[in-house]
């Protein structure tokens, strides 16, 4: 059943856009966009399969139980994209550098770092693939695509719901949508908006981060996946545009992205001939149409968060 | 102590000796204020005279540099606005502070923290509960963007209600509405007065003062006048606080010579983005060689008549001509755009409140922004040449203290900034000049530079037009002084012979219809 496995391979690969995308919509509804985020899923790979390679030496036995391993190396994935986090938001927020340059700065530095580090991995054999399975599970066991949705899979769905209801449902997403919208008004109203800025940003890269350890440690599974670690990253700040900065949204949106992502490899098996490069464009292209589409209908709902991109100071007292 | 006290009821609110510095400027020095409860009390003062200021320190925006604050008789410090909310002081500023996408409701919670869990329905019923106590017309979950000017107030008001403030200040508040809408909000605030919320009301507009306050409190130059009680005054004796003696300045005013009608204003109709009217009806002519004054409270149309005479603003109706130096010919200014009608010599130079906001690029020097003027000329490459030379006079001539041409002018004084602004507008030969505020912000010295260069023009026969907000100045330096009001001419005077209560009372009185049934709450 060639459409099944497409389907689970459209779902799989998109749970890498959405955890980039939904760490990159938090980050944004503080009124920060973050081009980092290429970057730091580069180094939330590196730093997960950098600790799994420590817990699992070449040529010897896990020194630790499977689960731990995984818990373990997700920690350091998180740690990882929060220290890049960090380091934006001393820029972007203290510094009040321009968010693009600083993004662009760190996707820079992030992929660069990744490949340093993944060189060094590959040194000591790549032992980190040894722990594929473990992030398989409960389907480590399966040849079919359904292998792909690991328990990462399950985390990253949960995480968008949860991060859905946050920003809608409770007084911290109104207070964080408020400091995106209006970090004036948040001032005056008593929000502490610098510590807004900084949290949402480390927790969206956190978020982020994972997205790059579930791309290597689960959907690829190769010792080249790094390498198109930035490229994902790409992909999922083209999402956030596409869901109309909504969580909820990204959740379809990302099986989308990653069914016209796939799409090139597959159609062959359904009988058509297409270059698969041209389809990979499709994501992007369908992102510019609905940039298209929702500037043209203008509606205040469907548009970025009011200050995204600007620097906030108090005026001068 | 307080078994003594407990008898006499505390005053809600008492300011003493309050003073209050920017830098060299002096905001506020020495003012006392009482508040009762239950009373609404007007903060009466013109543009510039301290009232947002003092407003603002109870309201915990700045922090006084001396003087004490009591509240029910206790004294406090307020160093935020969390501080005055819990003194259950609330400010309603002029410049909203909302969130345009969120509903009313979400922008009253917003920054609340009260420890229940949020539930958005259970702060929509609130909402709606304080809107039925005092008669607000709002729908708790309408977005802020697509509210009126007024609803937005509303809103604002019901954020303080909401932090349960017992002393209200507003701002102005009249400042955005239609007089439909300023009736609505008075009645309001008897109803907020009746359930024994003691309020603050800041405005200028003397009739608004009658209709609404118990009290009036009036400051002048940052300095505390009196407080005499509502129904005791008049609009005159609330003028003549207000403004205060005339205070004489030498400037050199020589008689209008050769005078030659420039510019005639007819019937000039506008409205602006929310679609109040700006401008209803101006009518007036401006001479070569006379300077032209123009007074009038902050935002009443002076801007947009301005623009309006430099192309940049289109009016609703109305004529503007133009009578051409070099031909003679007669031109309508308002089928011409902004480029051409520079070219026949019309020239404005607005110095705006933020003084870089408007006309010059801070990160650019003096010669690029001279050139912003004459960058047309030239062929593919720029001309740099007659900038520079320009830039060069211009430095000399006004004594700008500037290291070099080179330095980017936001690293300039606010003296000298405004040198360039309106020296670039003088030095193209103008035959029309309009300055709007040149001296806003400036030290005596510098004013008078302004003043002789804008005589120098007059003198050479160029019609100046002139935006003022020091009376003083206006008196001394123009040779007519047109009062416009709520975008009306309220009168045209002689500058030697008008008296500064005159002006002041042409600023500020009122014969709108829509006044006389917001007056009967006045006993």
């Amino acid at each position: 059943m060639k459409i099944i496995e497409f389907l689970l391979s459209a779902l799989a690969i998109g749970v890498t856009f959405l955890y980039g995308s939904t760490g990159e919509i938090i980050t944004e509804k503080a009124g920060h966009l973050n081009l980092g985020i290429p970057g730091i899923m580069g180094i939330g790979a590196a730093c997960g399969c950098a600790a799994l390679s420590v817990m699992i030496p070449a040529g010897a036995d896990p020194l630790l139980p499977a689960w731990l391993i995984v818990i373990i190396a997700l920690l350091a994935t998180l740690i990882g994209g929060a220290l890049m986090g960090l380091l934006y938001s001393f820029l972007a927020v203290t510094l009040r550098s321009n968010q693009n340059v600083t993004g662009l700065a760190m996707t820079i530095f992030g992929t660069g770092l990744t490949k340093y580090i993944f060189n060094a991995l590959e040194k000591k054999d790549a032992s980190y693939l040894r722990a594929l399975p473990f992030f398989r599970f409960p389907f480590n066991n399966t040849s079919s695509a359904l292998q792909y949705c690991g328990i990462l899979v399950f985390i990253g769905i949960g995480v968008a719901i949860a991060a859905s209801l946050i920003l809608t449902r409770t007084r911290v997403g109104l207070h964080l949508r408020a400091v995106g919208e209006s970090p004036a008004t948040a001032d005056a109203a008593g929000i502490n908006v610098t510590r807004y800025k900084y949290i949402a940003t480390i927790i969206g890269s956190a978020i982020a981060a994972v997205g790059g350890l579930f791309y290597v440690m689960d959907y690829q599974g190769s010792k080249e996946a790094y390498l198109s670690v930035e490229a994902m990253g790409w992909l999922s700040v083209a999402l956030v545009i596409f869901s109309l900065w909504r969580p909820y949204l990204s959740i379809i949106g990302s099986f989308v992205f990653g069914a016209m992502f796939i799409l090139g490899s597959y159609l062959p098996s359904f009988g058509v001939i297409i270059e698969p490069t041209i389809i990979k464009m499709l994501p992007y292209v369908v992102t510019i149409i609905v940039l298209i589409i929702t500037s043209i209908r203008n509606r205040r709902e469907n548009q970025p968060p009011a200050s995204l991109g600007v620097s906030y100071f108090r005026e001068d007292r | 102590m307080e078994q003594t006290e407990a008898r006499t009821v505390p005053l809600a609110l008492e300011l003493k000796g309050i003073t209050k510095t920017f830098g060299t400027i002096r905001a506020n020095y020495n003012v006392d204020l009482d508040l009762k409860h239950g009373e609404i009390l007007a903060l009466l003062g013109e543009n510039g005279s301290g009232k947002t200021t003092l407003m603002n320190m109870v309201a915990g925006i700045y922090y006084p540099d001396d003087g004490q604050i009591f509240v029910d008789g206790e004294e406090v410090v307020i160093r935020s606005p969390k501080d005055a909310f819990d003194h259950k002081i609330g400010m309603i500023h002029q410049h909203f502070k909302l969130v345009d996408l969120f509903s009313a409701a979400e922008n009253v919670v917003l920054g609340v923290k009260d420890g229940t869990k949020y539930n958005i329905k259970e702060v929509n019923e609130r909402v709606r509960e304080i809107a039925d106590r005092y008669g607000f017309n709002i729908d708790p979950k309408e977005k802020i963007h697509e509210m009126s000017v007024s609803q937005k107030q509303t809103v604002e008001i019901l954020k303080v209600l909401y932090r349960g403030a017992d002393i209200l200040i507003l701002d102005e508040p009249t400042a955005v509405l239609t007089p439909q809408e300023t009736s609505k909000l008075f009645a309001v605030l008897r109803k907020m007065k009746e359930h024994g919320k003691s309020i603050i009301i800041i405005t200028h507009k003397l009739h608004e003062v009658l209709s609404i306050s118990d009290r009036v409190a009036v400051l002048r130059k940052g300095e505390y006048i009196g407080t005499v009680n509502t129904s005791e005054s008049t609009e005159s004796s609330l003028t003549e606080m207000m403004v205060g003696k005339k205070v004489s300045l030498s400037i050199d005013r020589s008689e209008p010579v050769n005078t030659v009608e420039r510019l005639v204003v007819k019937g000039l109709s506008g409205v602006n983005e929310e679609g109040l009217k700006v401008l209803d009806d101006v009518s007036f002519s401006a001479f070569g060689g006379e300077i032209l004054g123009i007074a009038g409270i902050a935002g009443s149309g002076q801007r947009e008549l301005l623009e309006a005479i430099a192309g940049i603003y289109s009016p609703e109706a109305g004529e503007i001509l133009y009578n051409d130096p070099k031909d003679g010919a007669r031109v309508n200014l308002r089928k011409k755009t902004p480029l051409q009608i520079r070219e026949l010599g019309v020239r404005l130079s607005f110095v705006p409140e933020d003084r870089l906001g408007m006309g010059l690029v801070g990160s650019m020097d003096i010669t690029d922004n001279v050139m912003l003027r004459s960058y047309r000329s030239g062929f593919v490459l720029l001309n740099r040449n007659d900038p520079k030379k320009l830039a060069e006079e211009i430095v000399r001539d006004l004594e700008v203290a500037t290291p070099s041409l080179k330095t980017p002018v936001r690293r300039l004084s606010g003296g000298n900034v405004q040198k360039v602004l309106v020296g670039r507008e003088i030095a193209s030969a103008p035959s029309l000049l309009m300055a709007a505020y040149p001296v806003r912000g400036l030290d005596i010295n510098s004013s008078y530079a302004i003043y002789n260069l804008l005589n120098e023009q007059k003198e050479r026969g160029v019609a100046v037009i002139f935006v003022g907000e020091d009376l003083d100045v206006l008196l001394a330096l123009c040779d007519r002084i047109l009062v416009i009001n709520s975008g009306r001419v309220t009168g045209i005077l002689d500058g030697r012979k008008a008296t500064k209560e005159e002006v002041g009372f042409l600023m500020t009185k009122s014969d709108r219809v829509g006044d006389a049934e917001t007056k009967g709450g006045a006993a």
